[in-house]
């Protein structure tokens, strides 16, 4: 079944690693190294969080390194820790911990804004490198956000309008009863 | 100092962050020379990976010079130059003593189902990652490894992630002489699989992706037959055809829960993120397989579920191995694979950015522009 179309002699290390131990479980696992079951290992030394870490209700303790990168806060936040109170296998901890994410992006503009920043969204994006490596694509996509900016602008321009009259309308009672009467 | 800052799905830039600091006796100080963009980052970037909180840098694939160690640390000293594994190993723990480095249990508080990696969101520990000018590297006696006078740079950096990643997953294959082996995906990943497939004595190696550019690169790189999916009308069949109807001895899927390639899964796993990813690729590997084959898995995807046929993994007698690379276990045959030859990682960098930059070359990567195959990131310039 095999087609031979290289020749293996000319590829450096051909086979050099076949191994008929290599049954479905080695050597990923080094059976013979699990000494005693449960948590019976000597532990290294235990990290003292500065920050809140939220813990997965599967460990019955925290391991002894820990990572301290952007502590939950905010409404982001709040929704994490719920989410956390969920084990690892129930799909609401997954989805609630992917909603704070979104929220947490709104977070970061308001964040970005607080500190005086203005986002730029176009560069974060790499809206440079698509400009010169795909600028037919820089030009659709720009077209189309364009468009679609138009096109939201001019149904708010009409909205307005409306609006403007309508209040018109309401604030000119004469004419109003005029039409009244016309109608009557 | 500098570092790449998460902003929200696709959004990305570099901005000025604080020194890490040494928050545990074994805890090293790294000045970053080299720092990959890995293909599982992307799953960051596009927002597919739960709890991946926005200030977050990320960053698993890196190399630098030991800037300080904690009162703990022995093996290593100030200078030394290192390549860092993208799995964070106590060295102790019931998993690691089976060398199972990356699923160790003294390293993640959020989850159990997977070891601490460095900037891969807060489901993976929380760590600041190694896109950045410095980061501080947990255990720094068990996974930093000095690297060899002899070895290149770019080698090294290769060494943290995708070289062992690639080559496990050839190795979870249990490929015998003579086998046929299907690789799923073109990425770096995919080519060192590919490459490494050769290593287990292989027979035949095909290469599937839908990127032309890339499949070109594997048949170089491999060497491997490539195929586009996209000009094949159903990749199952295709392959039963080229193995006699039997199937592949392996498939290893080496694409994970980016995937294109099928409209469904794409917009259940990718748009809709009903899925843990789009599983095409998956799905693939298992119907192309062999009756008691092996489907070998390395492709990240998210913790929820995914839809595959998995009456089939019953019904064909299917053995799935899967596992993040343990990179400690498989350094000392990697380097010494470099060193005699064997396999060239460096060949598969395509670009290198500054930091600055990091933005763009996130974009170009996941929008395989200009040829992308591997962007490196450097922290302080060129």
């Amino acid at each position: 079944m095999t087609k031979a179309l290289v020749d293996t002699s000319a590829i450096p290390g051909w086979g050099v690693d076949a191994d008929p131990r290599n049954d479905p479980t080695y050597p990923m696992r080094h059976i013979e190294d699990q000494d005693g079951r449960g948590l019976t290992w000597s532990r290294p030394p235990l990290q003292e969080p500065d920050v809140e870490i939220l813990q997965s209700i599967e460990h019955n303790r925290l391991p002894a390194v820990l990572g301290t990168s952007t502590p939950p806060r905010g409404l982001s936040g709040m929704i994490r820790r719920y989410a956390f109170r969920r084990s690892e296998s129930d799909w609401w901890h997954w989805l609630l911990l992917m909603g704070a994410d979104r929220i947490n992006v709104v977070e970061g503009v308001a964040q970005d804004l607080a500190g005086g920043k203005v986002p730029n969204v176009p560069g974060e994006m790499g809206a440079r490198a698509e400009w010169r490596h795909n600028r037919k694509g820089f030009l659709l996509k720009t077209g189309a956000i364009v468009a679609v900016g138009a096109v939201a602008m001019a149904l708010a321009r009409r909205g307005g309008k409306q609006q403007a009259r309508e209040q018109e309308r309401i604030s000119s009672p004469e004419q109003e009863s005029a039409a009244f009467d016309d109608a009557g | 100092m500098l570092a790449m800052n998460y902003r929200g799905p696709y959004r990305v830039r570099a901005d000025e962050k604080p020194m890490p600091k040494i928050l545990h006796p074994e805890d090293a100080i790294v000045r970053v020379t080299r720092s990959c963009i890995c293909g599982s980052d992307l799953h960051l970037y596009h927002g597919m990976v739960p709890d991946t909180r926005v200030g977050m840098t990320f960053g698993h694939e890196f190399c630098g010079i030991v800037e300080e160690v904690g009162p703990a640390v022995r093996n290593l000293k100030a200078g030394d130059h290192v390549l860092v594994p993208f799995n964070i190993a106590c060295g102790k723990c019931h998993f690691c003593r089976q060398g199972l480095f990356g699923n160790c249990h003294e390293s993640n508080a959020q989850a159990t189902a997977v070891g601490g990696i460095y900037g891969y969101s807060h489901t993976a520990g929380g760590y600041d990652g190694g896109q950045a000018q410095f980061v501080r590297v947990p255990y720094a006696d068990v996974g930093p490894t000095v690297i060899p006078d002899w070895m290149d740079p770019d080698d090294a950096v290769l060494l943290t992630d995708v070289v062992p990643t690639g080559y496990q997953a050839a190795e979870m294959g249990g490929i015998t002489p003579g086998d046929t082996v299907v690789v799923f995906g073109a990425g770096p990943v995919g080519l060192m699989a590919a490459r490494s497939a050769w290593l287990f004595g292989a027979g035949r190696v095909i290469v599937i992706d839908h990127l032309d550019y890339r499949l070109e690169f594997a048949r170089s790189f491999g060497p491997a037959e490539v195929y586009n999916f996209r000009e094949i009308d159903d990749v199952v069949v295709f392959l039963k055809k080229q193995t006699d109807s039997l199937g592949a001895d392996v498939c290893i899927d080496a694409v994970g829960g980016d995937a294109a390639g099928n409209a469904l899964q794409w917009l259940f796993g990718t748009k809709l993120k009903l899925e843990a990813g789009n599983a095409i690729a998956l799905h693939w590997a298992i119907n192309s397989v062999k009756k008691g084959g092996i489907v070998s898995m390395v492709g990240v995807y998210g913790p929820t579920g995914n839809m595959i046929p998995i009456g089939n993994v019953v019904n064909k007698g299917i053995t799935i191995r899967a596992n993040q690379a343990s990179v400690k276990r498989l350094l000392p045959r990697l380097i010494d694979h470099i060193r005699a030859g064997h396999i060239n990682p460096k060949a598969m960098i395509t670009h290198r950015v500054p930091l600055t930059d990091v933005a763009d070359a996130y974009h170009i990567f996941a929008s395989k522009l200009d040829g992308c195959i591997k962007p490196v990131l450097l922290p302080h310039g060129a």
